[in-house]
């Protein structure tokens, strides 16, 4: 019998297969679909202070075996969140869901997880430290690894659930800033956040995108994001989430073996919306065929 | 919203650019006219989202032209299958028509005026229609509207076939009607919404990541909050309509 519990930070997920931010809504879209239930858990959309319309259109650029989105964090606000689609979530999920939490100020990132924190359906954060640091010159948090441990601790210090960082890999040193992150306390890095990236329409001669450069993801991705994983992986004693152009069940185990104790999916569920119950259904056959009985024994495996 | 394994049965010319492909398939969750579908194309990442031209028996027939990568590879199928994502989109309601509405498609915004008014048709109601193309050669499905007994008026820009101008030009010297529901380009949307004289409900076509309502790639505002064009449109009402550029 193929066993595929793990544990994340002392919560047990019954499969390492958690559906990735902005890829999944808050979740009841895709259980109009399946039984969402099986998933080990999901990431939901990236929540901010205030109610976010996000960047003008067109948000979307095809890419070779990839997408770039510049949808810019739309949500309706944590207060929204809390009073409306977290009760909405509660009728068709019954397991802990991951807070995905951005913020323009290191006080954004604690106001909205201080609040999102009180939450009983919330079992994880997932800080997404992408976001431009607005009072910081507009550079992102996830690029310095001060600014980085910055928001980590102020996170940290009003919330009891753990929290994972998620960290850009448009940074010269990943490992850097995943040992700062570490240092001020997170209790796991999840990694790849998407690749900045651009595409010109020949015909106008000008970005597909409105906001001229988005954040490309998609299977392109895969070898990047596992090389990341397995970099930061090796370098942390904290539990990582592997993600980045993620489709199938053998890239999971791909993912785990450079370090992930759990693996996150997004772009592919936006083409293929049962790709998450899929990837789970076809788990057990693949460890089969690779002569694996626990996942967890495989967490790291290739050194 | 249903995935599943579409045939080709049929995949005509209908102009130099437009194509109309005929599938065999699962169509229990196309229920409205002004849906659409979401096609995997090989070789291409995200699905391409056309909208529904109609509906008989097991057969969807859907009309697009090749503006792209994805429509120029699908121009040149001639048979196989295809995974499509049916059902998406909220469609007409068709429940608001009153008795003579008027419907209004610019160039490949036509296609899904077809099932609405054979629907509204099937009502009873008197429609009139209005097609709108650039040229001539552009035109396709004046006659099926014809056959269904609309009553059908032709407009060119470059005034080869039917009235010269736009359709805004016959829009402003109809009589009288009851209802309106267009789909076409957004500057022609843009004028019909100044030229309408009644309540009507508009088909708006945006560049989607996913097609139902997962990743916020296709938002506008509207006067009742955020909607996701894919999933809360494509059709959206005049009421409700904040032009944003």
């Amino acid at each position: 019998m193929a066993e595929m519990k793990v544990n994340l930070c002392g919560i047990e997920i019954d499969n390492p297969i958690i559906p990735a931010s902005g890829t999944f809504g808050y979740g009841y879209e895709f259980a109009e679909l399946y039984d969402i239930n099986m998933l080990g858990t999901f990431s939901f959309k990236g929540t901010t202070k205030d109610a976010r319309f996000g960047n003008p259109l067109p948000r979307i650029a095809e890419c070779r075996e990839g997408m770039i989105n510049a949808v810019g964090l739309q949500n309706p606000g944590v207060e929204a969140v809390i009073s409306d689609e977290l009760p909405k979530l509660a009728k068709c999920f019954n397991k802990k869901v991951m807070a995905n939490v951005s913020g323009f100020s290191v006080e954004d990132y604690a106001y909205v997880c201080e609040k999102l924190d009180k939450c009983d359906q919330i079992g994880w954060f997932e800080v997404n430290i992408s976001c431009p640091n607005v009072h910081g010159g507009g550079m992102s948090f996830g690029t310095d690894p001060k600014n980085a441990a910055e928001v980590t601790r102020a996170v940290k210090k009003v919330t009891t659930k753990p929290v994972f960082i998620k960290l850009s890999p448009n940074v010269t040193d990943i490992v850097a800033i995943a040992k700062a992150c570490e240092e001020a306390g997170a209790d796991g890095i999840s990694l790849i956040n998407t690749l900045l990236g651009m595409r010109i329409d020949l015909k106008t001669k000008k970005p597909v995108i409105a906001n001229k450069m988005g954040g490309f993801s998609g299977s392109a991705i895969f070898p990047v994001a596992v090389r990341m994983v397995y970099q930061v992986a090796h370098a942390v004693n904290i539990p990582v989430i592997g993600m980045g152009g993620v489709t199938c069940a053998e890239d999971v185990i791909e993912m785990m073996l450079a370090g992930a104790t759990a693996v996150e999916v997004g772009a592919e569920n936006l083409v293929n919306p049962y790709a998450c119950k899929e990837i789970i259904e076809h788990l057990p056959k693949v460890m089969k065929k690779y002569g694996i009985e626990n996942l967890k024994d495989i967490i790291g495996g290739c050194k | 919203m249903k995935q599943s394994i579409f045939t080709i049965k049929e995949n005509v010319a209908l102009t130099s650019s437009v194509y109309k492909m005929t599938l065999v398939g699962d169509v229990s969750e196309i229920t409205k006219p002004g849906q659409f579908v979401n096609i995997k194309l090989d070789g291409l990442f995200l699905r391409r989202p056309i909208s529904v031209n109609d509906v008989v028996n097991n057969e969807l027939t859907i009309i697009y032209k090749v503006v792209g990568k994805g429509t120029e590879f699908m121009s040149t199928m001639t048979g196989g299958e295809l995974d499509i994502l049916t059902g998406l989109g909220n469609g007409y309601d068709v429940s608001l028509s009153g008795n003579n509405p008027l419907l209004i498609g610019g160039g490949v915004g036509v296609p899904p005026l077809y099932m609405l008014a054979k629907q509204l048709i099937a009502q009873g109601k008197k429609v009139s229609v209005i097609l709108g193309f650039n040229t001539k050669d552009e035109i396709f499905y004046e006659d099926e509207f014809k056959k269904l007994g609309a009553n059908v008026y032709v407009t060119t820009v470059d005034g080869s076939y039917g009235t010269k101008g736009f359709v805004t030009d016959v829009m402003k010297n109809l009589e009288t009607y009851s209802y309106f529901y267009t789909c076409g380009p957004e500057p022609m949307l843009k004028a019909i919404y100044n030229t309408s004289v009644t309540e009507g409900q508009f088909s708006f076509e945006e560049r989607m990541g996913c097609g139902f309502g997962a990743c916020m790639g296709c938002s506008c505002k509207t006067i009742y909050g955020n909607k996701r064009i894919c999933k809360d449109g494509p059709v959206l009402k005049k009421e409700e309509i904040l032009w944003q550029k």
